[in-house]
């Protein structure tokens, strides 16, 4: 082993591009030191995956130097990849393959004796919790299995560096925190060191070290502490008085020059004041500052809030009494499995309804049930009044929808985006070229050219919202909108949001981001096809254990929820059997 | 530490291939895309080139209409129904046998004109044939049946009078004239650049689209390791379909095999592996499975089909098509196979075919050598 | 009505701007069409023009000095080399030098000068057998001229019948007149097909084809907003190959184009329906190109254009029926060379609308009903 105080992993100065327009790091130097858990931290198309790469040596730095356990990643590649243990994206897993069949393919690699497998394989199964499923196809396990198994076959043998490309994107808050859970024992117990990029900004917070990365330059390297103290003193928390929302209040403090970030907060607003206005704004109880709040005062430096976060809407939608979206005894069943058992909700005008769960939950298949894309199996399913099943085109006039993958026609421009969805809508003539108009003004689409497909994420999701309001519908179905954007573009979203609820809109809306829960007026918690909990966030929050003077947070509700019923089937199971 | 001094030696680099074709293996299996590509299309291809492709000419159905009425007309008529090539049906008119000529019911009309036996006691008699031009090959097949029974009628006629010159004419190979005896070789080069190149190309770019093998770069295995193991199932696979040709063609449709076997297998073994390096070369360039199916699709099997020799005549071709045709490795595939399978083990053919096979997989494997790196992008 | 007019023009204006902006699929439609006719109109045909023979000959005299000059001047015939000894001759076949061997008895031109019959034997390389068999016809004709020649200048007598022959549509029976027109139903059909099977699935692998979903346009828009453009891309096509062969090639046009082009329309209907029954079916992308490749292989070579269908046994030209290459086939070539009009094509014409009519039919209930 080499001595412990030469860092593992150190870039120099490094540049790498992909053609032209596309730079992907400009001039990154970083140090991860042996024995640590450092987690690279950015949102989309910050330059992680990159970074990550060139330390596998599957990718060369155009300029610069990257060096890892102490050999030069341009030319000693091979002597890295004997060494290192790396996990794509994609988990790289061979999905034709069983999982026994995966691990023993990169055992055989990594030249693993059978004596070595016999000890190690039951400590991987345990740790994560595949035991049972040894011998199903990897295709068939569900996303946060796949991910674990993908991490069981880094781990074949203890590698010198562990290099895990965003292990947590697409996967629910119960499987990243039992992800983080084993890598951070195999720091602990093992002496391993682990580079970990993501994208979830709370996730930093459990690393030895962060380095936050920003349109391909280091914002900031050092510990998770460090970043949080840039907002320390400057974080407050405010609590709405009166018949004021804590949306409302949000949009008024983010409109505020004093703020800089603001978000709702399990029933209040938490926002972070800029340095100026330290001194603190009136009604605010200063809070313990979280690393988040750091990385938005970093981030403020640079960046300017969107100023056409507003959204002013032509025709809202007409009064309506009673439920807009009415959901009794919804039931879906795929063959003999049943997707979707019993579900019942309703959501009233203007309200901001949150589908949460683990993956796996059955709410995606509500949520198409829902825009009409699946034909339930049994139940009440009425959108606006209409039975969407058998209404038909005249009900999906009335719904705008904005898919988990921001679906865009890649060839076409935003402009012929626009004017192909606002035809399918029925938009004529003066109509349909002032909407068209409002909405790239409104999305800040202007300078938007080029294929669709080549736009940024930012911009793809900004022009799906777009082409989802072009018709001014009565209800907005969004799925996952804001998963892998930056937190600043996320703020932006969700002010438009709320913005169009106030005018009544009503938005049924699907996320993986415990905290963006707290916009919604109302949630369901849902896992194995059921309704879990159901209520306001602070209704739902209140099913979690409290611990400490402070309100747990979103995210333990989820979790306890979900370990909950989830403990209760096995003893139920167990019963039975 | 112990692991990765190990992985240096030969036996662990082999042990690495054993493993990547093990894996391959079951993945090839269970895919039902290569089970499609690897199985079944071969499959529907010998049945289609066994049953369904032929260029014999048999039972041709002739309208036959009989102006004259005399008995050597009728002799004559004999003549053809007598042969195993025509069905003759006779008709009252000429506009009748248009008309059936037309619908495609009769592919030809032969007619003994008026006063034909007059005539032909004179010497100089004309039968007429009409043929119908949309079909030229079969249309001049059957023109040099007829014009043979014509003459062999007129010989028995007046033997002073036949020839002068007399031909015998002697078809080496294939003496019973039987199409499907170059169809089946030509069948097993299609066979072989489906499972080699096409086949090869779509799970190689696979890989890349699934980011499979990013993991598999970061270990321990070599790039040429990960070539070998491509390589050899798909070789396995490949010398399978081979045998299910040649068992096919030499059982189900009595093809001859007359060259060694030794030679045929070494052939193959050749082109299967030029096939199976187009198939990484442009998988590896496009790392696409779509755009890698459709590009081998067009530089390897159509031109198999076409621009091999195994169905039209390469000499024939204008010379720029020709000198393309020199870049095809099916091209001298298609020749060694026609003869190994009906003239023997001809070395003059042999030799100089392989030897192009042999300068072409050299030369792919060091643009794959180039090519290979353990890298993305 | 009108509404759903303008979503299924909204659709078609979508997916041509989609498939027409980027450069590289523009070529990628039209350039491999072009080539591939240039090519394969060279390439496949079954007419000789360059049959290299060996003359196996011990005889010096007139006569047969008289029939190799005959052979020799026909331009196709080409001695590559003049042999005494049969081993000779059978190395030059056997290595493929030669395609024909032409023996010549020592005694042919004493015996033809005496008023005798002489023999000629024709030995052809039998490996395509085809290739032989038209290599003998030519053969055997240089020899029947060189009879009547004979015959007609030493003052003999005729022989009672001689065949007289005449081809219709196609005088000189040259294979590249049914060849080239013949393209044009292939070669659409593998683009139209591969084209249709694969936009269906490229949408829902994107995400999009939810996205159609969710509006007001209906299943039956979306299939006629994915028809349309794939017949017009097809028609394209279709147009590429024709202008080819009529420019390029000069294959000769005796019928009418709006004949052809009816017929065209028709089939392309017949190859976008079975197209969007496969993308219908599909999930993926890789789906649909297997399925079209799987479907696209019998189509091809059970058309009538490389082999006739004539020659297939039964159960295989029962296949046939449902094959729309077949008619597309024979309706070019029939209105190429024989200048046929709607009335004569209608036997191929019905079965393609019956063809399009129930694919159509089945993709529209498959969209309806597998959505889920």
């Amino acid at each position: 082993m080499s001595a412990a105080s030469a860092p593992v992993l150190e870039c120099r100065e490094v540049y790498k591009s992909f053609g032209p327009r596309a730079a992907a790091l400009l001039g990154v130097s970083l140090e991860v030191p042996s024995g640590s858990l450092s987690a690279l931290v950015g949102p989309d198309g910050a330059g992680k995956s990159t970074l990550i790469r060139l330390a596998c040596g599957l990718l060369r730095a155009e300029r610069g130097s990257v060096r890892v356990l102490g050999f030069d990643a341009a030319v000693a590649a091979q002597c890295i990849q004997d060494r290192v243990s790396y996990m794509p994206q994609k988990f790289g897993l061979y999905e034709d393959l069983t999982v026994r069949e995966n691990l023993d393919l990169y055992a055989d690699l990594h030249g693993v004796s059978q004596a070595q497998r016999a000890q190690r394989y039951p400590e991987l199964l345990h740790m994560t919790d595949l035991q049972r499923f040894e011998q199903r196809l990897a295709g068939r396990l569900s996303g946060g299995m796949k991910q674990k198994l993908g991490l069981a076959c880094t781990l074949v043998r203890p590698p010198e560096l562990l290099l895990l490309d965003e292990p947590t994107v697409g996967v629910d808050p119960l499987s990243r925190r039992e992800l983080w859970q084993i890598v951070h024992d195999l720091v602990r117990e093992q002496g391993l060191t682990v580079l970990i990029s993501t994208a979830y900004l709370d996730e930093a917070e459990r690393a030895d070290r962060v380095i936050v990365l920003q349109a391909g330059r280091v914002l900031a390297e050092g510990t998770p502490a460090a970043v949080t103290q840039l907002a320390a003193g400057r974080t407050f928390r405010l609590t709405p008085s009166g018949r004021e929302s804590a949306r409302t209040l949000q949009a008024r403090l983010l409109g505020s020059q004093a703020v800089i970030d603001a978000v709702p907060d399990a029933g209040g607003v938490r926002c972070v004041c800029a340095a100026q206005h330290g001194d603190g704004i009136p009604g605010g109880v200063p809070v313990e500052p979280r690393f988040e709040d750091g990385f938005m005062v970093m981030l403020r430096r640079t960046q300017s809030q969107s100023a056409h976060a507003d959204i002013a809407l032509a025709h809202p939608p007409p009064q309506a009494n009673g439920a807009l979206i009415e959901v009794r005894d919804l039931v879906k069943r795929f063959g003999a499995f049943t997707a979707v058992d019993r579900v019942s909700f309703s959501v009233a005008r203007g309200e901001i309804f949150g589908l949460l769960g683990p993956n796996g939950a059955g709410k995606t298949t509500t949520f198409r049930m829902l825009c009409g894309l699946l034909t339930p199996s049994g139940g009440v399913l009425r959108v606006g009044g209409i039975d969407v099943a058998r209404a038909g085109d005249a009900a999906r006039g009335q719904l705008g929808y904005v898919a988990q993958k921001f679906s865009l026609y890649g060839p076409l421009s935003a402009r012929e985006n626009l004017e192909f969805f606002a035809s399918a809508y029925g938009l004529r003539g003066a109509t349909r070229r002032a909407r068209i108009e409002w909405a790239i003004h409104q999305f800040e689409l202007t300078h938007a050219s080029g294929p669709a497909g080549d736009l940024p994420g930012g911009f793809k999701q900004r022009l799906a919202m777009a082409a989802a309001l072009l018709h001014e519908p009565r209800i907005l179905f969004l799925d996952e909108p804001t998963s892998g954007a930056d937190p600043l573009a996320r703020r932006a979203f969700w002010r438009r949001i709320t913005a169009l609820a106030d005018q009544g809109v009503t938005v049924v809306v699907t996320t993986h981001f415990m905290q963006e829960a707290e916009y919604c007026d109302r949630i369901v918690i849902m896992d194995a096809g059921r309704v879990l909990a159901q209520g306001t966030p602070a209704q739902v929050r209140a099913c979690a254990p409290r611990e400490g003077e402070f309100e747990p947070s979103m995210e333990d509700a989820f979790v306890a929820v979900v370990e909950r019923s989830r403990a209760g089937e096995a003893r139920a199971a167990a019963r039975t059997a | 530490m112990s692991t990765v001094v190990a992985t240096s030696d030969g036996r662990a680099s082999l042990a690495r291939i054993a493993t990547l074709v093990r894996k391959e293996w079951r993945q090839m299996i269970r895919d039902p895309a290569s089970i499609a590509l690897g199985v079944v299309l071969p499959v529907i291809l010998i049945l289609l080139f066994g049953y369904g492709l032929s260029l014999d000419v048999k039972n041709v159905p002739l309208a036959v209409l009989d102006q004259d009425g005399s008995s050597l007309a009728a002799g004559l008529i004999g003549e053809l129904r007598l042969s195993r090539y025509f069905q003759p049906q006779s008709v009252t008119s000429l506009h009748a046998a248009q008309r059936l000529l037309e619908a495609g019911r009769v592919q030809g009309i032969v007619t003994v004109p008026e006063r034909f036996a007059r005539q032909a006691r004179a010497g100089g008699a004309a039968v007429q044939l009409i043929v119908s031009g949309t079909d030229a090959n079969t249309a001049r097949i059957i023109e040099a049946y007829v014009s043979g029974a014509v003459e062999a009628w007129s010989a028995r006629q007046a033997p002073a009078l036949a020839g002068p010159v007399r031909v015998q004419s002697r078809l080496w190979f294939n003496a019973a004239n039987d199409s499907r005896y170059f169809l089946v070789p030509g069948l097993i080069v299609l066979v072989m650049t489906l499972i080699g190149a096409f086949l090869t190309a779509m799970v190689v770019a696979r890989e890349w689209e699934r980011g499979t093998f990013e993991a598999l770069f970061v270990t321990p295995v070599r790039a040429t390791e990960i070539l070998l193991g491509k390589t050899l199932p798909y070789f396995a696979l490949g010398m399978v379909g081979l045998v299910l040709c040649v068992l096919a063609g030499r059982f189900l449709f009595h093809v001859p095999v007359r060259g060694s076997l030794a030679v045929l297998l070494g052939g193959s073994m050749l082109y299967m592996l030029v096939a199976l390096a187009i198939g990484l070369l442009i998988s590896s360039a496009v790392k696409n499975q779509l755009v890698a199916s459709q590009l081998t699709l067009l530089a390897t099997f159509m031109p198999a089909f076409m621009l091999s020799g195994l169905l039209f005549d390469l000499r024939s071709m204008p010379a720029p098509i020709r000198a393309l045709t020199y870049l095809l490795p099916a091209r001298y595939y298609v020749a060694l196979l026609q003869t190994t399978f009906l003239a023997g083990d001809i070395w003059a053919v042999i030799v100089p075919n392989a030897l192009a096979l042999c300068a072409m997989l050299a030369l792919l494997a060091f643009a794959l050598g180039t090519v290979t790196r353990k890298r993305l992008a | 009505m009108l509404s759903s007019l303008m979503r299924i023009l909204a659709l078609v204006r979508k997916e041509l701007l989609a498939v027409l902006k980027d450069r590289r699929t523009r070529l990628s439609l039209l350039v491999p069409v072009l080539v591939q006719t240039m090519v394969f109109g060279y390439a496949a045909s079954y007419d000789l023009n360059r049959v290299p023979y060996v003359l196996w000959s011990q005889d010096q005299g007139a006569a047969a000095t008289a029939l190799i000059a005959r052979f020799d001047g026909t331009g196709i015939f080409r001695r590559i080399d003049t042999v005494v000894r049969e081993r000779d001759m059978r190395a030059a076949l056997d290595d493929r030098r030669a395609l024909l061997a032409i023996g010549i008895p020592a005694d042919f031109s004493r015996r033809l000068a005496a008023g005798r019959h002489a023999d000629v034997q024709l030995i052809a390389d039998g490996r395509n057998s085809n290739t032989a068999g038209t290599a003998l016809g030519y053969a055997q004709a240089v020899i029947g001229a060189f009879n009547s020649h004979w015959r007609a200048t030493h003052g003999e007598g005729r022989a009672p019948a001689h065949l007289s022959v005449r081809a219709w549509y196609n005088p000189n029976l040259l294979t590249r007149w049914e060849m080239i027109p013949g393209l044009i139903g292939t070669l659409t059909l593998l683009q139209t097909l591969l084209l249709t099977a694969m936009s269906v699935a490229r949408e829902r692998e994107q995400g999009t084809f939810d996205q159609l979903l969710v509006t007001p346009i209906r299943p039956v828009e979306i299939m006629a907003g994915k028809a349309l453009p794939a017949m017009l891309i097809g028609l394209v096509q279709a147009s590429g190959v024709l202008l080819v062969a009529q420019l390029w090639f000069h294959i000769p046009f005796e019928g009418s184009f709006a004949v052809l082009y009816g017929g065209i329309v028709v089939f392309v209907l017949a190859a976008v329906g079975i197209g969007l029954v496969v993308s219908a079916l599909s999930y993926t992308m890789q789906q649909a190109m297997l399925y079209s490749f799987v479907l696209l292989m019998p189509f091809t070579l059970l058309s009538g254009l490389t082999t006739p269908i004539a020659n297939m046994p039964r159960v295989l030209q029962y296949f046939t029926l449902i094959n729309p290459l077949r008619y597309a086939i024979d309706i070019a070539q029939r209105v190429y060379l024989e200048g046929a009009g709607m009335r004569l094509l209608l036997p191929d014409l019905w079965p393609l609308a019956l063809i399009g009519a129930v694919t159509l039919t089945a993709a529209s209930w498959l969209f309806r009903h597998r959505l889920q």
